[in-house]
């Protein structure tokens, strides 16, 4: 926009401030008492009892997390890639799964493929005799389908600003190397690209960690699911619901700070 | 359903009662009830948030800090639950204390009012980059020119962040139109749960979520020519893309 030298900015950040204020140190101690309170007068004893289902619900959360993120990563390349530079059916085909999936809400998409593919299914012997229907019968196979789905559409659009913002002269370089499109394609190409869309992937990873509480709606047990559960059988409304947020909580701070550790060991020049 | 050979029975669709085209269209107006109300809420609040974020005192940013923190790292659907719980609870204690009876609080407010403190964390983020990409010249000229903050912020920052905040904020209407479906599980028959409704009666799943499908595309699409016109509108004055 404007050169940082010769414009002040509307606003100048603070000086960088520490820990231990004196208003700082009100509020933490604020904050200490309603946490006192949190535990002392909120209703705690079943935790032990639902802690090894929980901690098997957490875990079901980030395989479901981890797996979507990586197949959509893989899908989400060559939606980029030819919405870039694909042949013009190809491209519309992908614009158009991209506009759709990104249109709709993910909650529908996962009870459209849940309930109307399970039941579609369950029409036609020929796949209720298959070797498959003992997964198609089952809940995750259509939430991993959903999430899966959702992260390529997202990640594919950020893809698409990827790869069409690889400098030019960096392709015409790998030309004049006589490099072979599919070569100059794996060597600089896709490396650049992917370089290029890395800081973006902490982000979409939190939102899809966020979007994965809602297979809990079509019966998955992951640790929205096991909340419910407790929910339902101690008639407690608030206690669960907190811990649940407290867990989001811990597992995105987790994700931010490990993406952090990753982000700095990726050499970039000049930064 | 195994003897209806056809995937669509579009009849099934029609807007007087044996179909469910009307109920779906009912739901589909709260749908958009519920976004347009959440955003609104949500944008005054942000306007809030990204001012006492940036010239409050220090309480108020580090209270704020936690708020935007919060609501951004924790998912939609738990916050949903719990702020319709908490919310509606917390407003019958309070009639309590003050001697009333307890209400039956309205689906609608409480949807809006869920909608709008999700979408006031990340609007605050939203306008608070955009006042701080505001060249502080034109504050400072204002300023030479014996505004007063309140007209500095009508005349000058407001209008001035609008081309830097309004890709940011079309982005959050868009989600708030989504994040909508999420009131489905609590109960509130927006499009998402009557569309369930519908196709649980009538087993023909494929056709009523697709239905749905088909008016969020649309509520998208027609946002986007919208959002468009606002933003070549807001950008007008301004060199090119860069």
């Amino acid at each position: 926009m404007s050169d940082p030298s010769t414009t002040l900015a509307a606003y100048v950040p603070p000086k960088g401030r520490s820990l231990l204020e004196p208003h700082r140190i009100f509020l933490m101690l604020i904050f200490a008492v309603l946490v006192f309170c949190v535990i002392w007068f909120m209703r705690w004893d079943w935790l032990p009892r639902y802690g090894t289902r929980l901690l098997h619900g957490i875990w079901q959360t980030l395989v479901m997390l981890f797996s979507t993120v990586a197949v959509g990563f893989l899908l989400a390349v060559p939606i980029g890639l030819v919405r870039v530079t694909g042949p013009k059916p190809l491209a519309w085909l992908a614009n158009g799964f991209c506009t759709v999936i990104r249109g709709t809400p993910l909650l529908l998409q996962l009870w459209l493929l849940y309930y109307g593919l399970g039941s579609l299914f369950a029409q036609y012997p020929e796949i209720r005799s298959s070797f498959l229907w003992p997964y198609l019968r089952q809940a995750w196979p259509y939430g991993f389908l959903a999430l899966t789905i959702s992260f390529a559409a997202y990640e594919g659009e950020v893809m698409r600003g990827a790869f069409a913002g690889v400098p030019r002269g960096e392709l015409e370089a790998a030309n004049a190397f006589g490099m072979s499109r599919w070569t100059a394609f794996r060597r600089i190409w896709l490396p650049r690209a992917i370089h290029r869309a890395l800081p973006t992937l902490n982000g979409e990873t939190v939102l899809q960690l966020k979007s994965t509480p809602l297979v809990a709606t079509i019966t998955v047990v992951d640790a929205y699911a096991v909340i419910s559960k407790v929910r339902q059988e101690t008639y407690l409304t608030y206690e669960p619901l907190l811990l649940l947020a407290l867990i989001y909580l811990c597992l995105t701070g987790m994700l931010i700070v490990a993406f952090r550790y990753f982000e700095n060991r990726i050499p970039t020049r000049g930064a | 359903m195994a003897t209806t050979p056809t995937l669509f029975d579009f009849s099934l669709l029609a807007l007087s009662p044996p179909g469910w085209g009307g109920v779906l269209l009912a739901g589909f107006v709260s749908s958009i009830q519920l976004a347009v109300g959440g955003y609104v809420f949500g944008l005054l609040i942000g306007i809030f948030g990204a001012f006492g974020k940036l010239y409050g005192g220090p309480i108020v940013r580090d209270l704020l800090e936690v708020y935007t923190t919060l609501i951004r790292a924790v998912p939609e659907l738990v916050l949903i639950l719990l702020l319709y719980y908490a919310g509606t609870d917390a407003v019958n204690q309070l009639l309590t204390l003050a001697g009333y009876g307890p209400i039956d609080i309205n689906g609608l407010v409480a949807g809006i009012f869920v909608i709008a403190v999700v979408q006031g964390a990340y609007s605050t983020e939203v306008l608070r980059g955009a006042i701080k990409a505001v060249p502080g010249g034109e504050i400072e000229a204002a300023r030479a020119y014996g505004m007063s903050p309140l007209k500095v912020l009508r005349r000058v920052t407001l209008p001035a962040m609008l081309p830097f905040a309004i890709p940011g904020l079309a982005n959050l209407w868009l989600i708030a139109t989504k994040d909508t479906a999420l009131l489905a599980v609590v109960g509130f028959s927006e499009l998402t749960l009557v569309t369930r409704q519908a196709a649980g009666a009538t087993k023909a799943y494929f056709l009523f979520f697709c239905a749905a499908g088909v008016l969020y595309l649309a509520l998208t699409l027609v946002s986007n020519v919208f959002i468009r016109i606002i933003e070549k509108h807001s950008r007008r004055g301004m060199p090119g893309p860069v």
